[in-house]
C-alpha cells in the first residue's frame, strides 16, 4: 500500500507519537557498552585529580603539609585553600545563597570535607599522593543533633558568618540557623486546633538518605589556553546553570564556557549541584594547561556530594470526630549540614514541603521550617522528588494514618472521606498551591478493588486473631498511600535559581528532505528523552519519530533550559517541544498555502499533511512541504523551516495516584517481605506507556530502599556510618518485589498535551506506602509510629518494645 | 612503580602491555585498551557494574588485578555479539523488555546474564534474581531486566535447537 492511500490511522501509527511503547533508541548503544560516560573520556595529555578529605566532621587545621605530595614522581600539584584564596575561589555560591567552601582554609565542617586537590599523571600517582599530604587538625566540638543546633551552647560551625544575622532568606536568630520559612494561617489553624473534636499528633522523622546513583558524580575540564576557551564534560543534570556559574564564579566569559553533559549513569538529584571538584578541575586545568579529570569513588559520593530529605516534623491534626480534617500544622527543623547547599527554587528555601495538606480537602493550614546548620555534608536535593515534596508527601500520608488509629477509622475510609471531590479543581489548597487537576475518588476506588481491599483487611483481622493465639509468628501490614505531586517547575513568577528563571526550551529544524533534529535545555539521565520528546513532536508535526534526532546536554548547541529533575522535563521541557512544534505547523501551513494555491485558513491538518477543507485528494504533506521551504522563493516567507519556543509554564502540574503495599513481618527476625505492591499512577497524557511503567518500577524500588534500609547515620563524633555499599542499602533482584502498575489519566488542562510528568511520583508515593504498612501491621497492639528506616532491626526492636519478642 | 608484562586473550584477540602488578583489571580493560563499556560504580565489589567474564566466570572486575588474569581470557560487553549487525539475544531482549535506562550497569547486567544462562539455560525467575544479585540496577528495579533475560533464555533455546 502506498502512503497515498493509507488511512489516517494508519499513518498515525507509523509517526509513533503519543502513546506508542516505542522501543527506545538510546538502548542499541548502551547494551552494546558503547555509551559515552564522562570516565570513559580520556584526552590527549589528560591529568586526574583527588581530595584530600577531612578525616575529623569539625576541626581547626593547623598546617598542611604537602612536600612529601610534591615530591612523589607523577605529581603536579597540591592545590589548597591558600592557592584558590587570592583568586578569590576558595569559597563558591551554593544555589541557596549561602557559601560553601571549595577547599577547606582554617576549618573542617564535615567528615570527607575537601582540604587539599591533588593533580597527577594517573589516579594510582593521586591516590598515593593523597596519602602523602599531612593535615594537622585541632578537634573541635561536633554537632550532629539537627534538634539541639540551636540550643544556648551549641558549638559555633559557620565561623565565617559571623556576626551575620541576615541570611539568604531572612533574620538568622542563632549561628547555627540559617533560615525560617512560613506559610499559612498561623491565627486560623490555632483557633482550629484549639476548638477541635479531636487532635492527633506525632513527630515524624525522615532520615537522611542518599540519591547514590550508579555512576558517580565527576568531570573532565579543559582550558584552551590558546582561545581563552574553557570545555566542561560532566554528569551535569543542568547544563546551562552550570556554564552561567562558572562564568559568574572564574569571571571567564560565558561566551567562551562550553558546558557538555555525555551520556549520564543516573541522577536522582545528586548531579543537580556544583561541587568543589568540578571549579578544582577548572582551576587545575587553567593552572596546568592540560585537561583535568576528576570522578569521585563511591566513599566521596556517599560522604561528599548531595544527601536528601533529613527533615524532623512535628504535626498536628485537627478533625471532626465523625473524621473531617478540619486543620494541619507542621513544624520542621531541616538538617542542611555544614553549607546550605540545597537546590531549590531560590523562593522556597524548604522546597516545596507546603504541598503538605496532599490529597485532602483541608481548610486551614499553617507550616514552619527551621533550616539549621550540623557537621554533616551539605547537599538537601530532591533525590528522586520535586523539591522537598516526598517529605511533604511522607508527613501528610502518616499523618492521616496517625488520625485514622485515633478515630478508630479505616485509613483508606478516612482519605475517601476527606480527599478533594473531582468538581473542585482547579483547587486552591489551604497553603496557596493551585492544583490544576484531578480525580482522586475514581483512582482510591480504583485501588481499593483492584487489590481486594476488603477482602484483605479480613485476612488481616483473621491473621491477627491467629498471632494472639500463638498459631503464627507473621504479623500482616496493609499501607495505603494517596499522593499528590507538585512537579514541572516552574513558572517564572514565582520560580528561579540563582536569578535563572524556571523555563525551558526546544529548537527545532526540519531537514529539506523531511527528517529533523530538536535540541532541548534538559538532559537525559535514563529517563529516554531521545525516545520520547521525538514522540510528542512526531504528533505535533506529522514526521515519524525515527526520522527526528533529540539532542540534548552541550550548551553550545543546545537553547537554555534549567535541566532535568523535579520532574521538569515533560511538564516545561516536554511543553516547549509541543510549541515549538506548532509554531512549525503555522508555518508549514502557510507553505502549503501557497503550494496549493489556497487560503491557509482553508486548510486543516491531517497526521503528516495540510489538506484542502473539502477536498482531501488535494494535500501536501510535512517532508514536501519541507523541501518546498528550502527549494523555492515563496513569496513573504522565509526560506526554511525551523522554530524555538521558550515555555514559561503557566502552572505547576500535580501528577497523582493510589497505592496499596501488603507486608508480612515476621516478629522474631524483624524480616519484612513485600506481598503485594499495587501501585496506580495518574500523570496525565501518557506519552510513552512502557518508559512510564519502567520509571514507576524504578522509583518504587527506590522507594522500597528508602523506607526499608536506607540512612545516612553519624555518629556522636560526626562519622558517617554508611560510607560504601556494603553498609548504604541498595536492593538487589531479590529483596526487591515484582511491582503491579496501574493508571488513570486526568490531563493537565494547562500543559499544551496534557501531561504531568511520572518520573519520581512513585517515590513519593511509594515511601508512605511502605511505611504506613509497617506501621499497620502493628497498629492493633497501640503503635501510631516508628521512624524509618524499618530494617530488620527496628522492626525487631519495635515488636520487643511492644512486648512481642518473649 | 615497576611495571610487569601481562598477555591475556581478551574478547578473542591476543594483547599484551606492560602494567603495575597493583593496576586493577577494570583499569586495564578502560584505560589501557579503551573498552570502556565495563564501568565503575562502587570500588568495593557490591554493584556489578564492572563484571566481565575471566575464563568462564563472572568477575568483578574492579576487585581483580590485572596480574590475576595474566594468561587468562576475559570477555568485555563488548565481546558479546549478535550474528553479523544484529545484536546479541540478550542485547536485543534488553531492548525489547526496556530492561535498561540510564545504560550504567547494562554492560555488566549484561555480560553476567550470558554467564548465567550458560550455567543454567532455563533459569526461573527466582533463579535469575537469585543470579543476578551481584549486580545492582538503581533505574529498572529488576523487573524488566528479569523479563528481558527470561525472554533471551527461550530466543537462545530456539536458535539452539534450530542448530541441532
Amino acid at each position: 500500500m502506498n502512503d497515498e492511500v493509507a488511512s489516517a490511522e494508519e499513518r498515525a501509527d507509523k509517526l509513533q507519537g503519543l502513546g506508542s511503547a516505542r522501543k527506545r533508541v538510546e538502548d542499541a548503544r548502551f547494551t552494546q557498552g558503547k555509551g559515552d560516560y564522562v570516565d570513559d573520556m580520556k584526552l590527549k595529555g589528560m591529568l586526574h585529580g583527588d581530595f584530600v578529605r577531612s578525616s575529623h566532621a569539625h576541626a581547626r587545621i593547623r598546617g598542611i603539609d604537602k612536600d612529601a605530595a610534591l615530591a612523589l614522581p607523577g605529581v603536579h600539584a597540591v592545590l589548597t585553600a591558600a592557592d584558590l584564596k587570592p583568586l578569590n575561589l576558595h569559597y563558591m555560591p551554593t544555589l541557596a545563597g549561602d557559601v560553601q567552601a571549595v577547599l577547606a582554609e582554617e576549618k573542617v565542617l564535615f567528615q570527607g570535607q575537601e582540604v587539599a586537590f591533588i593533580v597527577a599523571d594517573d589516579r594510582y600517582v593521586a591516590a598515593d599522593a593523597v596519602e602523602l599530604v599531612e593535615v594537622d587538625y585541632e578537634p573541635l566540638p561536633v554537632m550532629v543533633d539537627p534538634l539541639k543546633a540551636m540550643d544556648e551552647g551549641a558549638p559555633v560551625l559557620r565561623e565565617d558568618l559571623a556576626g551575620k544575622t541576615e541570611g539568604a532568606h531572612g533574620a538568622r536568630r542563632h549561628h547555627n540557623h540559617i533560615f525560617t520559612w512560613e506559610v499559612g494561617d498561623a491565627e486560623g489553624t490555632r483557633a482550629a486546633l484549639d476548638g477541635a473534636e479531636v487532635v492527633a499528633r506525632e513527630f515524624i522523622s525522615y532520615q537522611r538518605v542518599h540519591p547514590c546513583p550508579l555512576e558517580t558524580c565527576g568531570c573532565v575540564a579543559s582550558m584552551d589556553k590558546v582561545n581563552g576557551r574553557l570545555t566542561v564534560w560532566g554528569t551535569f543534570q543542568a547544563p546551562h546553570a552550570v556554564r552561567t556559574v562558572a562564568s559568574l564564579i572564574s569571571g571567564i566569559p560565558e561566551h567562551k564556557i562550553r558546558i557538555v553533559s555525555p551520556d549520564i549513569g543516573g541522577g536522582f538529584g545528586n548531579k543537580v549541584g556544583v561541587y568543589p571538584g568540578y571549579i578544582c578541575a577548572i582551576v587545575a586545568s587553567i593552572v596546568t594547561g592540560v585537561p583535568i579529570k576528576w570522578v569521585e569513588d563511591r566513599i566521596e559520593n556517599l560522604t561528599a556530594t548531595a544527601f536528601a530529605r533529613d527533615y524532623h516534623m512535628t504535626g498536628e491534626i485537627a478533625a471532626t470526630r465523625d473524621g473531617r480534617i478540619t486543620a494541619l500544622r507542621a513544624h520542621v527543623i531541616a538538617d542542611h549540614g555544614a553549607f546550605d547547599a540545597c537546590a531549590d527554587p531560590t523562593k522556597f528555601p524548604a522546597g516545596f514541603f507546603s504541598i503538605c495538606t496532599g490529597s485532602y480537602d483541608v481548610p486551614v493550614a499553617h507550616v514552619t521550617v527551621d533550616g539549621v546548620y550540623s557537621n554533616k555534608a551539605p547537599g538537601g536535593v530532591a533525590y528522586r522528588c520535586s523539591f522537598r515534596v516526598t517529605e511533604a508527601s511522607y508527613f501528610i500520608e502518616r499523618m492521616v494514618d496517625v488520625l485514622a488509629r485515633k478515630l478508630d477509622i479505616d485509613p483508606a475510609e478516612l482519605r475517601l472521606k476527606n480527599l478533594i471531590a473531582r468538581d473542585k479543581f482547579p483547587y486552591t489548597s489551604a497553603l496557596g498551591w493551585e492544583y490544576d487537576s484531578g480525580d482522586y475518588e475514581t483512582a482510591m476506588r480504583k485501588a481499593l478493588d483492584a487489590v481486594d481491599y476488603k477482602a484483605l483487611r479480613a485476612e488481616q483481622a483473621n491473621s491477627r486473631a491467629a498471632f494472639a493465639r500463638g498459631e503464627t509468628r507473621v504479623l500482616m501490614g496493609i499501607g495505603v498511600s494517596l499522593f499528590t505531586e507538585i512537579v514541572g517547575a516552574g513558572p517564572i513568577k514565582n520560580c528561579d535559581i540563582l536569578g535563572l528563571g524556571m523555563f525551558d526550551s526546544c529548537e527545532i529544524r526540519i531537514h529539506p528532505t523531511g527528517s529533523a533534529i530538536a535540541r532541548l535545555g534538559t538532559i537525559s539521565q535514563g529517563q529516554g528523552h531521545a525516545t520520547t520528546f521525538a514522540q510528542i513532536l512526531a504528533c505535533e508535526i506529522g514526521i515519524p519519530a525515527d526520522n527526528i534526532t533529540i539532542e540534548e546536554g552541550d550548551t553550545d548547541t543546545a537553547p537554555y533550559g534549567l535541566g532535568t529533575y523535579g520532574s521538569r522535563s515533560t511538564p516545561v521541557a516536554g511543553a516547549a517541544t509541543a510549541m515549538a512544534g506548532r509554531k512549525i505547523r503555522a508555518k508549514a501551513q502557510m507553505i502549503a498555502g501557497y503550494l496549493l494555491e489556497v487560503h491557509e485558513g482553508d486548510l486543516e491538518w491531517d497526521v503528516d499533511r495540510f489538506r484542502v477543507k473539502g477536498a482531501p485528494e488535494r494535500a501536501k504533506t510535512m517532508a514536501e512541504i519541507a523541501f518546498a521551504a528550502y527549494n523555492q522563493a515563496i513569496p513573504g516567507i522565509e526560506p526554511g523551516l525551523e522554530a524555538v519556543s521558550y515555555y514559561d509554564p503557566p502552572n505547576m502540574t500535580y501528577p497523582f495516584g493510589a497505592y496499596v503495599c501488603v507486608v508480612d513481618i515476621d516478629i522474631d527476625t524483624g524480616v519484612t517481605s513485600t506481598r503485594r505492591f499495587y501501585a496506580l499512577d495518574d500523570c496525565g497524557t501518557r506519552i510513552n506507556p512502557m518508559i512510564i511503567e519502567g520509571q514507576v518500577h524504578g522509583g518504587l524500588t527506590e522507594a522500597l530502599a528508602i523506607a526499608m534500609g536506607q540512612e545516612l547515620a553519624y555518629d556522636e563524633t560526626g562519622n558517617l556510618g554508611q560510607s560504601t555499599l556494603l553498609d548504604y542499602f541498595l536492593p538487589t533482584a531479590v529483596e526487591t518485589p515484582v511491582w503491579e502498575t496501574d493508571h488513570t489519566v486526568t490531563p493537565s488542562p494547562h500543559h499544551p498535551i496534557g501531561a504531568k510528568g511520572v518520573g519520581e511520583s512513585p517515590n513519593v508515593g511509594g515511601v508512605s506506602a511502605f511505611s504506613n504498612a509497617v506501621n499497620d501491621a502493628f497498629a492493633h497492639l497501640g503503635l501510631t509510629h516508628t521512624q524509618m528506616p524499618h530494617d530488620h532491626w527496628r522492626v525487631w526492636k519495635t515488636a520487643e518494645r511492644l512486648g512481642l519478642t518473649g | 612503580m615497576a611495571k610487569m608484562h601481562v598477555a591475556m586473550t581478551v574478547n578473542g584477540k591476543q594483547v599484551e602491555a606492560l602494567a603495575e602488578p597493583r593496576m586493577l583489571l577494570i583499569h586495564f580493560l578502560r584505560e589501557e585498551l579503551g573498552l570502556t563499556g565495563a564501568h565503575i560504580g562502587c570500588d568495593t565489589s557490591h554493584c556489578g557494574a564492572c563484571t566481565v567474564d575471566l575464563g568462564g566466570r563472572s568477575v568483578k572486575s574492579c576487585t581483580v588485578f590485572v596480574a590475576q588474569a595474566d594468561g587468562g581470557e576475559v570477555t568485555t560487553i563488548e565481546g558479546i555479539t549478535g550474528k553479523g549487525a544484529a545484536l546479541h539475544p540478550l542485547q536485543e531482549a534488553f531492548r525489547t523488555h526496556h530492561g535498561l535506562q540510564c545504560g550504567f550497569c547494562t554492560p555488566g547486567m549484561i555480560t553476567r546474564a550470558m554467564r548465567l544462562l550458560a550455567e543454567n539455560p532455563d533459569p526461573t525467575d527466582e533463579e535469575i534474581r537469585a543470579g543476578i544479585s551481584g549486580n545492582l540496577c538503581r533505574c529498572t528495579g529488576y523487573q524488566n531486566i528479569v523479563k528481558a533475560i527470561r525472554a533471551a533464555a527461550t530466543t537462545m533455546a530456539g536458535a539452539k535447537e534450530a542448530a541441532e
